[in-house]
C-alpha cells in the first residue's frame, strides 16, 4: 500500500493539484459524453415513438371512415 | 459452420446486434476502469524521478493511444464507405469522431497538467505536442464539415477525404519523438523494445488502455445506432420498431 | 440556413481550418522542428546567432552553482562532447538535477555564456520505483569499478 492516510492520498506527494486536475477533467469529459449521447438517444426515441403513433392513428382513421 | 458476415453489413441487422453488445462492452469498461485505477493508485509504486506526479500516466497514455488509434479506424471506415459506397461503414466513421476528439482533447489536457509540474511548462511547441494538436483540429474539421452538409451521403464523402488526408499525421505524432528533438520523452512501451517501466506500473497502464478500448467500442456502437435511426427513420424496419423497446 | 449560405459556410470553415493547420505545421517545421540544439551544434555555429533559441542536453555533474542567496544559478549543459555555460534567474523545475536532461531557452552573449530566460526539465521514458533505480545505479557503479581495476 502506498498511502498511510487519505490526506496523503489526496496530496499525491505535493502533486495533488496536477494529478487530480487531470483526472477530474477526464471524468467530466467522459461523463459528459455519456450524458450527451443518452440525451440524443432519448429524444430520438421520443420523436420516433410519436411519429409511429401518429401513423397508426391515421391508419385507424382511414379504416373507420 | 460459417457465419454470414454480410448480414451484419446492413444497418438494420447491425442495429440489433450492436444493441445487445453495448452492455457487455460497457460492463467490461467499468470493471477494467476500476481495476486499472486501483492498480494505478494503490499497487503501482512511486516513481524514482517523478514521485507521485507520474500517476497521470495511467490516464494520459491510454487516452493518447486511443486518440491516434481511433483516427486510423475512423479513416479506415470512412475510406471503405467512400470506395465501396457502403452506408454502414460511413456511419461508423461519423460515430467515431466525437469520441476520438474527446480523447485527443484529454491527451492534450492531461499532458499539460503533467508537463507543468515535471517539465516546468504547460505547453511547448515541440513536434509531439503540435502534431497532437493538429489531430484535434482534424477531428473537429471532420465533424464540422459533416455537420455543415445536409445530405448525409455527401457529408460522408467529404468527411472521408479529410479523414484520409489526415492519416499522414498519425505516423508523424508517433515517430515525432524519434525523428526530431522534442521535449516530450520517447516511448516507454513499443513493439520493438522491452517496456521501460516497472511491471505494476505497466499493468495499470495497459488495463486502463483496455478500459479505454471497451469504453470507445460501447460509445461508438451506441452512437452508430443513433445515427442509423436518424438516417433511416423513413424506412419500414424503423417503423416496425414500435413496441420493441430500444 | 439557405443551401447557398451553407455551402459558403462550409468552404469558409474548411479553408480556415486548413489555413490554421498549415500555419501551425509550417511554423513548427521551420523553427521548431529542431526544438533544441545540442552544445556541439552550438560550438559548430549551427545555432542561430543573436537570436533566441533552445539548448538541450544534460546538466553537467558538479557544475550547478547558486549565486549567493539569489535565485540566479549557473550550470553547464553538456552532450558529453561539448559543454556550454548557462546562467538563469528564476525557479527551476522540480526535475532539474545534475546529470539529468534539460532544455533552456535564451541567447548566447559575446562572452560565450548562454543567458536563459526559461529552463525546462526533460525527463526520460523510464519509470520504476526508487529501490529499483538505486539498485541499477549500484550495478552500474560496480561494473565501472570492475572495468577500471
Amino acid at each position: 500500500m502506498n498511502w498511510n492516510s487519505w490526506s496523503e492520498f489526496f496530496s499525491m506527494g505535493g502533486y495533488g493539484f496536477y494529478v487530480w486536475g487531470s483526472y477530474l477533467v477526464s471524468v467530466i469529459c467522459i461523463a459528459g459524453e455519456i450524458w450527451l449521447l443518452s440525451n440524443r438517444w432519448r429524444t430520438l426515441q421520443k420523436s420516433l415513438g410519436q411519429r409511429v403513433e401518429s401513423t397508426i392513428r391515421e391508419k385507424k382513421n382511414e379504416a373507420t371512415s | 459452420m460459417s457465419i454470414n458476415w454480410y448480414k451484419y453489413a446492413s444497418p438494420a441487422s447491425f442495429y440489433f446486434l450492436a444493441g445487445k453488445m453495448i452492455w457487455y462492452f460497457s460492463i467490461a469498461a467499468a470493471v477494467l476502469l476500476i481495476a486499472g485505477l486501483y492498480i494505478g493508485f494503490f499497487v503501482a509504486p512511486t516513481d524514482f524521478q517523478q514521485g507521485e506526479a507520474y500517476r497521470i500516466i495511467f490516464i494520459h497514455v491510454p487516452v493518447a493511444w486511443m486518440s491516434m488509434f481511433l483516427y486510423v479506424v475512423m479513416a479506415f471506415w470512412a475510406g471503405i464507405g467512400l470506395a465501396f459506397n457502403t452506408r454502414l461503414s460511413s456511419m461508423v466513421a461519423t460515430a467515431i469522431a466525437p469520441t476520438g476528439a474527446m480523447f485527443t482533447f484529454l491527451a492534450l489536457w492531461t499532458g499539460a497538467w503533467w508537463g507543468k509540474p515535471m517539465w516546468g511548462a504547460w505547453w511547448v511547441w515541440d513536434a509531439r505536442l503540435t502534431s497532437e494538436l493538429i489531430l484535434l483540429f482534424l477531428y473537429i474539421g471532420f465533424m464540422s464539415l459533416q455537420a455543415a452538409i445536409d445530405d448525409p451521403r455527401r457529408a460522408d464523402k467529404a468527411g472521408a477525404i479529410i479523414a484520409l488526408v489526415g492519416v499522414v499525421n498519425i505516423p508523424i505524432i508517433y515517430f515525432s519523438v524519434q525523428w526530431w528533438n522534442t521535449l516530450h520523452q520517447g516511448a516507454s512501451v513499443s513493439i520493438t523494445q522491452s517496456p521501460k517501466m516497472a511491471t505494476a506500473m505497466l499493468a495499470g497502464m495497459l488495463i486502463m488502455s483496455l478500459a479505454a478500448w471497451m469504453y470507445s467500442i460501447a460509445m461508438i456502437l451506441k452512437r452508430t445506432r443513433a445515427i442509423i435511426l436518424e438516417r433511416e427513420r423513413h424506412t419500414t424496419w424503423v417503423a416496425e420498431l414500435k413496441g420493441t423497446k430500444r | 440556413m439557405k443551401p447557398r449560405h451553407k455551402k459558403i459556410a462550409i468552404i469558409a470553415a474548411s479553408v480556415t481550418a486548413l489555413t490554421i493547420s498549415a500555419i501551425l505545421v509550417l511554423n513548427v517545421f521551420q523553427s521548431n522542428l529542431v526544438f533544441f540544439f545540442s552544445p556541439s551544434q552550438v560550438v559548430a555555429k549551427e545555432a542561430p546567432v543573436g537570436k533566441s533559441f533552445r539548448i538541450g542536453g544534460l546538466v553537467e555533474e558538479g557544475s550547478l552553482k547558486r549565486q549567493g542567496n539569489s535565485t540566479t544559478v549557473s550550470f553547464a549543459v553538456t552532450d558529453t562532447a561539448e559543454a556550454i555555460k548557462v546562467v538563469y534567474t528564476g525557479i527551476l523545475p522540480d526535475l532539474f538535477k545534475e546529470g539529468k536532461g534539460v532544455v533552456a531557452q535564451g541567447k548566447i552573449a559575446n562572452d560565450g555564456i548562454f543567458y536563459a530566460d526559461e529552463v525546462l526539465a526533460k525527463h526520460d521514458e523510464n519509470y520504476m520505483p526508487p529501490e529499483a533505480a538505486s539498485a541499477l545505479e549500484q550495478a552500474a557503479k560496480a561494473q565501472k569499478a570492475s572495468l577500471t581495476q
